[in-house]
């Protein structure tokens, strides 16, 4: 998998005064099996569905640079906000693509990248609440041949 | 929203229109059909839309046999559209024999079509849309789906300015797209700049970044309704045509955005919603289903010609056909706290019975003179009925691949699963015009190369999964790629990798060797610099030896599991 350059992890559509941190040198991490990704983010923790939105094409235009964007419900004051979200592409040689930290300051825990696919695969993103709690958004990104539809 | 008692009451104008007003599925032969059954609608409540979708750039009348297999999967199983021949007459309580059934269905087709004649023509379409505008005046909105600058000769030289034109005089209040984008972007914005009316595209955006790249949504105000009109253009153009056409645009269903729009449009106040879609009937079911607050789809794609509307939720949605086989009209009754009722007619176009409006004869006349020629040149004969609708082959697409495996000396053809093009009858002349309307394209280059078994297998499985994947919003549209020299058993149920077994070389009768490299010509390539000569003149240099031409169905290809 291509380095994220710094234009690829460039945070889009967020209007609110973030400061969100991204931290692309997770990408340079060793590549680990997805669930054990996850593992080790969570401490162990489950994970529940839901507070987190992540919008991925269904199929990839270009699988070189497929778009992303997530949402995390969340009223972002001291006392309740989100720590991290991490991005996990399943079927990739490496599957960790990105983490995004954000802190009650950040005003939304909203972000927009883009990132390669392999192959067909899931996409997951889970983010960590302030309370210690973790939440998971699921999506399959079909990359195709094409080239037969009309 | 509609109430039960509403819909009840909408079901019975629908049956009284269908089933007794204008009994049309009785009547059994062309001379008993005239223009007022067809057309003679008595006008119910405030709002008229017209809906033509998909008419591949055809002008004049065609002979379109629809398809005798049509499968759906998952959640669309044995559900309409998918439904063909008796197991669709008996839905629709269409009598077999009947006018409908011949404008609808593939039973008989040949008989049929020596009984009631073509169907569609622009000039045809014009009279109807003039008869519905005298009728509806202050009431009506014309809506054109899409796939309406593609699909012939004209369109090709005239790079789509040809239906501009036509299209232009027949006034549509908005419209959206597909095989329009295959003129190039450069092309597109150009026509579109031009146009006197809405090319809307909610679902189009500049993908660097993510700007609206196309208006999503008009607003208009009909019958004291206000209207809101969502366009979404077809999802996958930049996978299931070249990427390198469109290279700044991106598409995708974007389920949100729709989400967004109608959200905005009920927020301004908007009566009645409207999604103009160009996503395919099984996405825009799904659609339906989770988006709220749509109260009509006007669907196009996927070329299906549903007699009624089929109701998901609130929301009705409608399937109005292809190469201008039919209009559609939806009446309904809309105030201030949404829609009412509806009357419904899929409004067949029998060429014979439907008296051609002459200022658009002209019209098209005039357009097609430069041509006119050209048009006409003979280059071969047909044997037996060609048609190309279906899943999995048709023999014009047997045909293509017959011409590719000799002119392009291959031992395997593949021809894209495309779902526009008419058919020709039996003894029928083949004319430059006639092979124009299955293969004009921006893209025709006939190519020839090596692959092994592996990539073809590969191949297989990605369209099928494009066709058969259970989630229709993985879903593209067209057919299963057509082949020639080469047979195989698909099961549609199965997962991505698994559809396709017993690949075989029909000339050897023997097992496709997965790691074997075979020499495979084929069509409409999406990749850039794609070498060969232009399909049309493969096709053509072929018939110059082969006329009459004799077409063999490859009956290599075997469906399980349905």
């Amino acid at each position: 998998m291509k380095d994220l350059s710094r234009r690829e992890v460039i945070v889009l559509g967020s209007t609110a005064a973030a400061a969100i941190m991204v931290s692309p040198t997770m990408a340079f991490a060793e590549a680990k099996p997805a669930k054990a990704l996850l593992e080790k983010f969570t401490g162990g923790k489950s994970i529940a569905t839901g507070k987190i939105k992540l919008e991925m094409p269904e199929i990839a235009e270009n699988g070189n640079t497929v778009p992303l964007t997530f949402t995390v419900e969340s009223p972002m004051t001291e006392k309740d906000y989100v720590k991290r979200v991490i991005i996990i592409a399943e079927g990739n040689p490496r599957a960790e693509v990105a983490t995004f930290n954000f802190s009650h300051l950040s005003g939304v825990a909203k972000a927009s990248s883009r990132m390669r696919l392999a192959k067909t695969q899931n996409v997951v993103a889970v983010a960590e609440l302030s309370d210690g709690t973790f939440y998971m958004a699921k999506t399959e990104v079909k990359v195709t041949i094409g080239g037969c539809g009309g | 929203m509609i109430s039960r008692r509403e819909f009840m009451q909408a079901a019975a104008a629908l049956t009284a229109i269908y089933g007794t007003t204008t009994p049309l599925g009785s009547l059994n032969a062309k001379q008993k059909i005239t223009e007022d059954d067809l057309l003679g609608l008595k006008p119910y409540g405030n709002v008229t839309l017209a809906h033509l979708t998909d008419i591949h750039a055809q002008l004049m009348p065609v002979w379109f046999r629809e398809p005798s297999i049509n499968l759906g999967v998952g959640e669309a199983e044995g559900k309409p559209p998918h439904l063909t021949g008796a197991d669709f007459l008996k839905r629709y309580n269409i009598e077999a024999g009947s006018a409908d059934a011949y404008a609808l269905q593939s039973t008989d087709f040949l008989k049929l079509a020596k009984q009631y004649g073509q169907m569609g023509g622009m000039d045809r379409i014009a009279t109807v849309l003039k008869r519905i505008r005298s009728e509806r005046p202050n009431n009506t909105l014309f809506l054109d789906g899409g796939d309406t600058w593609h699909g012939s000769y004209t369109a090709l030289q005239t790079k789509g300015a040809d239906m501009v034109e036509v299209m232009n005089a027949l006034k549509p209040d908005a419209m959206t797209g597909h095989w329009e984008f295959t003129l190039g972007e450069e092309r597109v914005q150009e026509i579109v700049d031009s146009l006197p009316f809405a090319f809307l595209g909610a679902n189009i955006f500049n993908n660097e970044w993510e700007e609206p790249a196309f208006e999503a949504v008009k607003m208009f105000e009909r019958g004291g309704a206000k209207i809101a009109v969502i366009g979404q253009a077809f999802p996958y153009t930049p996978i299931a045509n070249p990427r390198w056409m469109v290279p700044n645009w991106s598409f995708g269903i974007r389920e949100d955005e729709i989400k967004k729009q109608v959200a905005s449009a009920r927020d301004k106040g908007a009566n009645l919603v409207v999604l103009l879609s160009h996503n395919g009937f099984d996405v825009d079911r799904k659609v339906a289903s989770r988006v709220k607050g749509i109260d009509v789809i006007l669907c196009g794609h996927t070329h299906d010609a549903m007699p009624e509307p089929l109701k998901v939720g609130n929301t009705l949605l409608v399937a109005s056909g292809s190469n201008g086989k039919f209009i559609s009209r939806l009446d309904l009754d809309v105030d201030k706290s949404g829609v009412k009722g509806f009357k419904f007619r899929l409004i067949p176009i029998f060429s014979d019975v439907i008296t051609p409006d002459k200022d658009m004869t002209a019209l098209v006349n005039k357009v097609r003179a430069p041509y006119e020629k050209e048009l006409n040149r003979v280059v071969g004969q047909a044997d037996g009925l060609l048609y190309r609708r279906g899943n999995f082959n048709g023999t014009v697409d047997d045909l293509i691949c017959d011409a590719l495996l000799e002119q392009r000396d291959a031992e395997i053809a593949l021809s894209p699963g495309f779902r526009w093009g008419p058919s020709l009858l039996p003894g029928q002349k083949i004319t430059v015009e006639d092979i124009h309307n299955v293969c004009a394209m921006t893209y025709p280059a006939a190519y020839r190369t090596n692959m092994t078994g592996q990539q073809l297998k590969d191949i297989f499985e990605d369209v099928a999964d494009n066709l058969f994947n259970p989630d229709p919003y993985y879903q593209q549209g067209g057919d299963m790629v057509r082949v020639g020299g080469l047979g195989y058993t698909i099961n549609p149920k199965k997962k991505i990798g698994e559809r396709i077994t017993n690949m075989t070389e029909l000339k050897t009768n023997t097992p496709i060797d997965l790691k074997k490299e075979y020499v495979v010509a084929g069509w409409a390539s999406v990749n850039k610099d794609t070498q060969g000569p232009p399909i049309w003149d493969v096709i053509e240099k072929y018939l110059a030896t082969h006329t009459p031409v004799q077409v063999k169905a490859n009956d290599g290809i075997k469906v399980i599991g349905m």
